[in-house]
């Protein structure tokens, strides 16, 4: 046993003591709403239309967001809030990866609804102290921090944060110290945390502790995209904690545990048995992905513009990871999760930077950081990556969002839009890991150009044609962003289906709705527009689903069962989704089917379409991507595929390549794929229940059971022109 | 030898009159590890990848599913 820690005193600002109302089959249908404008804290009822119509997660965040704000309301007005849900299934621990939350806000990079979702012991704990979701809303006047204490009782308390750290894994480890008087006590402390970066950029996220027993570490997960850690500190929070007295083995209180733990002991059968055969999950996480991207042209380089490299193997591969991560760990992010694929990288010594020397655990490389930071940037060096994703996590900058904008602020480096003069001294050609690296510094301090990159790659973008640096139509080609979001780390340019797939998002080019790079590319499984629509209805629908409820993607599709190629449609892991359908039912009682499933998750799918139509976008025009997700920009990128595009303007354009220029090739391919990603857009909305725009019609709503009132208005509004739109 | 792979014309660079799934998957750079592989419809099981044989004119699929993310 640990000495005991004593608790730094703070200065209370206000308390709220509650009873904590139980889990009744998922839900104790109560939200916290705390106003740090006011101090003001109260416990809200869940009315049980919200709940039928939300479920939990995602729907939970997207309808408070709605009531607490306006079209006018800005990512950094009081009235903006922060929501986390973890819905109905969040807290099961006999079923792998059921720990998830989700975040929502709106963004200050698309300024509408964001999401995203998290890992960590966050969710789970905020149910145990009794509710289904916080809502985060005002701004304290100095920093805070919150806490709720689920071990005595039920208390909220509002305190003024001291001289405790910012930076997520000094803070985490201080706050978990702090309430803990012995080890065990470790496992009953969550902290939801941001870093100094977050206050200087508009691409802050936010970390989600977990506490690691083995390594006697506190870890962290990240609620990433969007700039919700921004939010965070522009509300004046330091820290957002949860205190629990014990977490019972049903802390849902569900209704036939017995089915959940059948279902999950299968499962657990086959991550023991088939996963070392498979994607190897256990060892190597999502970063198993590397070199399978990189044979397959997909892994990003140099800012999307190739999708291999000779430099992978060896370097940024997964053996390379798997070698770097301790292994033979517990590395679920919640507890009974037997995929256990939180890899990390432990005992790190930092090279640069406030924490030079010290030695850290690292939670990573994950595929996307390893394919940002590293391939996207021509810089294929393990330890850069390793020190990246530390201080990124640390500093709460999202490593996606990161990689993709050091990766267009190269190329821009590159082409001359930017020189020494406007980066203020930094050399960033592709590969120059140390000007790099002193750059996301920089954004830490809030000095220079970093904290000039800490805006994003859209206002980047505009700044530079503002300025009249470079090509205004070359910069819009190349900055790899929609809605204000920037790109995660797949080549979509091959497939139409997944450049759908990303610019048709709600929130932006997030990979979490559909990746169907390889049913389209390789598989030639939906060859025509109406497969194509039927894919993109079908697979953000569902996994919207896992946001709704508090369910992990990856036990879906990351490990298969053994007979699974001999079902119908293997791709949807049918024995999975019957787990899932089960276990749904086991925990809620409720009547559900695949069919449900579905309807369930387009009700809010829709409802946030909407949301984006009530901030001015949700329309046809921010469905546009940059022309680099869709086909060769530079001629460059033509040659380096000359022969799949001259072959494809042979074959399916009609265009002879022979004797024509690389300019004209270049501009009959762009017109082609162009006007095919119009087609998709079309059969994608007929799909989807859209109207030519973009925007869901009222019979859709209305068969959805989603003629809510301010639907009806906000709908009402569209159509007869009123509504102002950007 | 030309086959149909995924329902598309192939013409594979080899000399050899069959091929084996495991050749075939080495050929395409097909590292990918969730597979559902077929031969003129049927099912070639992991364990069999390195017997299992096609040859000229034959229906070969070999589908990717998804992962990551």
């Amino acid at each position: 046993m640990e000495p005991a820690s004593q608790p730094t005193p703070r200065k209370l600002l206000t308390q709220h003591r509650y009873q904590i109302a139980p889990m009744i089959r998922g839900y104790s249908d109560k939200t916290l709403h705390i106003n740090l404008s006011d101090y003001s804290i109260r416990i809200k009822d869940v009315p049980l239309s919200m709940k039928e119509k939300f479920i939990g997660g995602k729907g939970y965040g997207l309808k408070y967001l709605w009531d607490a704000t306006t079209p006018a309301t800005r990512w950094n007005d009081p009235e903006n809030e922060i929501i986390i849900s973890g819905g109905p299934v969040c807290g099961v621990t006999q079923y792998s990866g059921t720990g998830k939350s989700l975040v929502v806000t709106i963004s200050p990079q698309t300024e509408s609804a964001m999401d995203s979702n998290v890992g960590g012991w966050f969710g789970p704990f905020l149910k145990i102290c009794g509710f289904d979701a916080i809502e985060l809303q005002g701004k304290a006047e100095r920093d805070v921090i919150i806490v709720l204490d689920g071990r005595a009782g039920g208390e909220v308390r509002i305190e003024e944060a001291g001289p405790e750290p910012t930076n997520s894994h000094e803070l985490a480890e201080a706050l978990t110290a702090q309430y803990c008087q012995t080890e065990q006590d470790k496992m009953k402390v969550a902290v939801v945390s941001t870093g100094v970066a977050a206050e200087h950029s508009l691409i802050g996220m936010l970390n989600f502790s977990f506490y690691d027993k083995k390594k006697k570490r506190v870890r962290l997960k990240q609620a990433g995209r969007g700039g919700i850690g921004t939010v965070f500190r522009d509300k004046r929070i330091r820290a957002l904690v949860a205190l629990v007295p014990k977490v019972d083995a049903d802390i849902n209180n569900v209704v036939d545990l017995k089915a959940i733990i059948e279902r999950g002991q299968r499962f657990n059968k086959e991550i023991k048995e088939l996963d070392d055969q498979q994607n190897q999950m256990r060892a190597k996480g999502t970063a198993h992905l590397v070199e399978i991207m990189n044979d397959y042209d997909l892994l990003p380089i140099n800012n999307f513009q190739y999708g291999n490299s000779t430099k992978v193997m060896g370097y940024i591969d997964s053996e390379t990871w798997k070698g770097r991560f301790e292994q033979g760990s517990f590395d679920g992010c919640w507890l009974g999760c037997h995929m256990s694929c939180a890899k990390g990288v432990n005992n790190y010594v930092l090279r640069t930077g406030p924490y030079k020397g010290q030695s850290v655990i690292v939670d990573g490389p994950e595929y996307e950081t390893a394919a940002g930071i590293a391939s996207n940037a021509g810089i294929f060096n393990p330890d850069y990556v390793i020190e990246v994703n530390f201080y990124c996590d640390t500093y709460g900058i999202c490593t996606i969002t990161w990689g993709t904008t050091v990766a267009f602020l190269m190329e821009c480096y590159e082409r001359g839009i930017l020189n020494e003069e406007r980066t203020g001294g930094l050399k960033l050609n592709f590969g120059n890991a140390d000007n790099a690296m002193e750059m996301l510094h920089q954004l830490a301090r809030g000095e220079g150009f970093g904290k000039t990159a800490g805006l994003g790659v859209r206002k980047l973008k505009r700044m530079f044609i503002e300025n009249g640096w470079g090509d205004a139509r070359l910069l819009q080609d190349i900055a790899m962003e929609n809605k204000g979001l920037e790109y995660s780390q797949y080549m979509s340019k091959e497939s139409l289906a997944q450049q759908g797939g990303y610019a048709m998002t709600n929130k932006g080019p997030q990979h979490d709705e559909a990746w169907l790079i390889f049913m389209d590319m390789v598989n030639n499984q939906i060859p025509t527009f109406e497969n194509k629509a039927e894919a993109l209805y079908y697979f953000p629908m569902f996994r919207t689903w896992f946001g709704l409820c508090g369910f992990c993607k990856l036990p879906w599709n990351d490990v298969e069962p053994a007979n699974n190629a001999e079902t119908k449609e293997p791709a949807k892991v049918p024995e999975h989704v019957d787990n899932y359908v089960t276990i749904y039912k086991a925990v809620t009682g409720r009547p559900f089917d695949n069919r449900r499933l579905i309807e369930d998750s387009e009700r809010v799918y829709q409802y946030q379409r909407m949301f984006n139509l009530r901030m001015g976008y949700g329309t046809r025009k921010w469905d546009a991507q940059p022309y680099r997700a869709a086909g060769p920009v530079t001629k460059e990128e033509y040659l380096s595929r000359q022969d799949r595009y001259d072959k494809q303007l042979r074959e399916t354009v009609g265009f002879d390549p022979e004797g024509k220029s690389i300019e004209e090739k270049m501009a009959a391919l762009r017109r082609y794929r162009e006007n095919r990603y119009e087609q998709l857009l079309d059969a994608v909305y007929t799909r989807r229940g859209w109207d030519k725009n973009g925007v869901p019609t009222m019979e859709r709503l209305k068969h959805l059971g989603m003629d809510l009132p301010e639907l009806v208005e906000l709908h009402r509004a569209y159509e007869g022109g009123e509504l102002t739109l950007k | 030898m030309r086959i149909f792979l995924n329902n598309k014309e192939e013409v594979l660079d080899t000399q050899k009159p069959s091929l084996t799934i495991a050749e075939l998957l080495a050929l395409k750079k097909f590292s990918f590890k969730s597979l559902v592989i077929k031969i003129n419809g049927r099912l070639v099981k992991r364990e069999n990848r390195e017997t299992a044989q096609f040859q000229e004119g034959d229906k070969v699929e070999v589908i990717h599913l998804i992962s990551g993310g």
